[in-house]
């Protein structure tokens, strides 16, 4: 479904990914998983158009995407719950969902993703008029969660859905991640939990330093002894 | 000192405050709309405030010439006037901005604010030398609507003319529509949400570009909307009458909180009515010590003060960083 070969990206002239490849198939969940500074974050932002990658291809179902803009790559049905979740903290909870279906005029259709967004998350019904910012952490999770489903995409870019969470939380949101790929939403998770992130994938990867180190099934990486060492805290 | 004076006198002070206050909040929120999207203060606002005072005078002018003026009822003139001065000032907006701010977005934040200061005395000049050619004169006068100076006596010392009524009216229309527009429509939550977060915005799918450009175009009309209320109230308009206004309006935003548009709704009432109370007041509370010509000391004094207390602004909200 997606396919990213050989991109680089560099801020300002320090190179982030040095030649970055990896696949997703249509219906996975996939893992990426690294250390700080590992590229995690860049890749995702370069699939999403908020960073042109030097060279490199990224090609989604036979379209590339590289060099188009971040609000025409949403066009293509991927949405990006961004780093730090990034919700619009004065807009309220309904006016950030429906930020999500921006693009979208089919009114009934938003209607049902808003339904189905709303039995996903219950508590963003209770908090519906609200104004984000006074959501706790684990609400706003959910909202930036929620407001990315709004798209009713096709590919769902996940950075770091646990951060910040009480363990409790980030059970909740991980199980709620598998629920949206039962769905029929193709993921691309990255997580620092990477106990967490290959207990729900499918398959992963492994970044250091801007270039993947290793790939495999959610099982092979468990059981590989640099990856138990390195990211499962053994 | 006379007190039933001071009693007479204060609905009409009160209405003097408020035709400048509505003028003011007009303008003020050019500032305040850009200011919340991009962090910037369009210094070239003032400038296009009153180009849109100079398309009501042209086309005050040009009906006049050709005699039809005295032939159409005064509201459908009134709304020619305001119609051409918004479209003129929104698309002179949304010009500057794509030429003179756009290529700088992602300089150093001075960078585009000497830009800004630029345009405002290149269009100062460029309306002076514009209608120096058209018209070999750039002090223009707009020819009155004899209906607008009805004036009714509500008492012996109050009165009120139709133009005022209309000024306000005017106003409240364009601030009643800007707030529908802005919290009650999808394109208006765009514009919020580009304001608060522009990469989340575009990975909603929010081309930031357009908003941007539609929030000046915004700006510039209700700035082009206030330029001809001006010039249809004060009567004389040159090149150069933005630039006090525009810093009035400015000061206005600050006030109600840069950045927050109901802020600068309030902040340019207040204005307006501190300085008409000034005007009126001063004079006569300190036995003609200080004069009419202190009013700007006094209201600018009173912001200080505000600002002292409460540095956001009257209606500035301390935005609690993201974690």
């Amino acid at each position: 479904m997606l396919s990213v070969e050989a991109l680089e990206v560099a801020y300002g002239g320090i190179p982030a990914l040095n030649g970055v490849a990896l696949g997703v198939d249509r219906g996975e969940i996939v893992a990426l998983l690294g250390n700080n500074g590992a590229g995690k974050t860049t890749t995702l932002k370069t699939i999403s158009g908020l960073l042109r990658p030097l060279r490199g291809a990224i090609v989604l179902e036979g379209e590339s995407l590289v060099g188009a803009p971040a609000h025409r790559i949403v066009l293509k049905g991927i949405a990006h719950v961004p780093e730090g979740r990034r919700i619009f903290n004065r807009l309220t909870v309904r006016e950030n969902l429906m930020m999500g279906a921006y693009p979208r005029h089919d009114a009934a259709a938003i209607a049902g993703d808003l339904d189905r967004v709303l039995t996903l998350f219950p508590r963003l019904e209770e908090r519906i008029g609200q104004v984000a910012g006074t959501l706790s952490g684990g609400e706003q999770q959910m909202l930036a969660i929620g407001r990315a489903l709004m798209l009713s995409p096709r590919l769902l870019l996940l950075d770091e859905p646990s951060m910040g969470l009480a363990p409790v939380l980030v059970e909740q949101i991980f199980e709620t991640i598998v629920d949206i790929n039962r769905q029929g939403t193709t993921i691309l998770l990255v997580e620092q939990n990477a106990a967490m992130a290959l207990a729900i994938a499918h398959r992963g990867y492994v970044l250091e330093t801007g270039t993947v180190v290793l790939a495999g099934t959610a099982a092979e990486l468990s059981d590989n002894a640099d990856v138990r060492r390195a990211y499962l805290g053994e | 000192m006379d007190f039933q004076l001071l009693v007479d006198i204060f609905p009409q002070v009160l209405l003097d405050g408020l035709i400048l206050g509505f003028m003011y909040a007009l303008i003020a929120l050019g500032y305040t709309m850009v200011y919340g999207v991009l962090e910037f203060i369009n210094f070239a606002h003032s400038e296009i405030f009153i180009v849109g005072a100079f398309a009501g005078v042209e086309i005050l002018l040009g009906l006049k010439g050709a005699g039809w003026l005295d032939g159409l009822p005064w509201p459908l003139v009134l709304l020619l006037l305001l119609l051409a001065g918004m479209a003129v000032s929104g698309l002179l907006a949304v010009t500057v901005e794509r030429i003179a701010y756009r290529p700088l977005r992602s300089a150093p934040r001075l960078i585009p604010l000497i830009s800004a200061i630029g345009v405002s005395f290149f269009l100062q000049d460029l309306i002076r030398l514009v209608e120096s050619i058209w018209r070999n004169a750039f002090n223009l006068v707009y020819p009155t609507l004899d209906a607008l100076n009805l004036r009714f006596e509500l008492t012996e010392t109050i009165d009120v003319s139709v133009k005022s009524i209309v000024v306000i009216v005017a106003a409240l229309g364009m601030l009643w529509v800007l707030h529908l527009l802005v919290n009650r429509t999808k394109i208006g939550t765009a514009i919020r949400a580009v304001a608060e977060d522009q990469a989340a915005a575009s990975l909603m799918g929010i081309d930031v570009n357009r908003i941007i450009s539609l929030t000046f175009f915004i700006g510039g009309v209700m700035g082009g909307a206030a330029g001809v209320l001006f010039g249809v109230q004060y009567g004389l308009i040159n090149p150069y009458s933005g630039f006090i206004p525009g810093l009035k309006a400015f000061t206005a935003a600050v006030l109600g909180g840069i950045g927050n548009i109901p802020g600068a709704m309030l902040g340019g009432i207040v204005l307006g009515l501190l300085e008409a109370f000034a005007a009126s007041y001063l004079s006569l509370l300190t036995g003609g010590a200080f004069g009419a010509e202190y009013k700007d000391i006094f209201a600018f004094s009173v912001l200080i003060l505000i600002l002292i207390f409460r540095p956001k602004g009257l209606l500035g909200e301390i935005v609690r960083e993201r974690a």
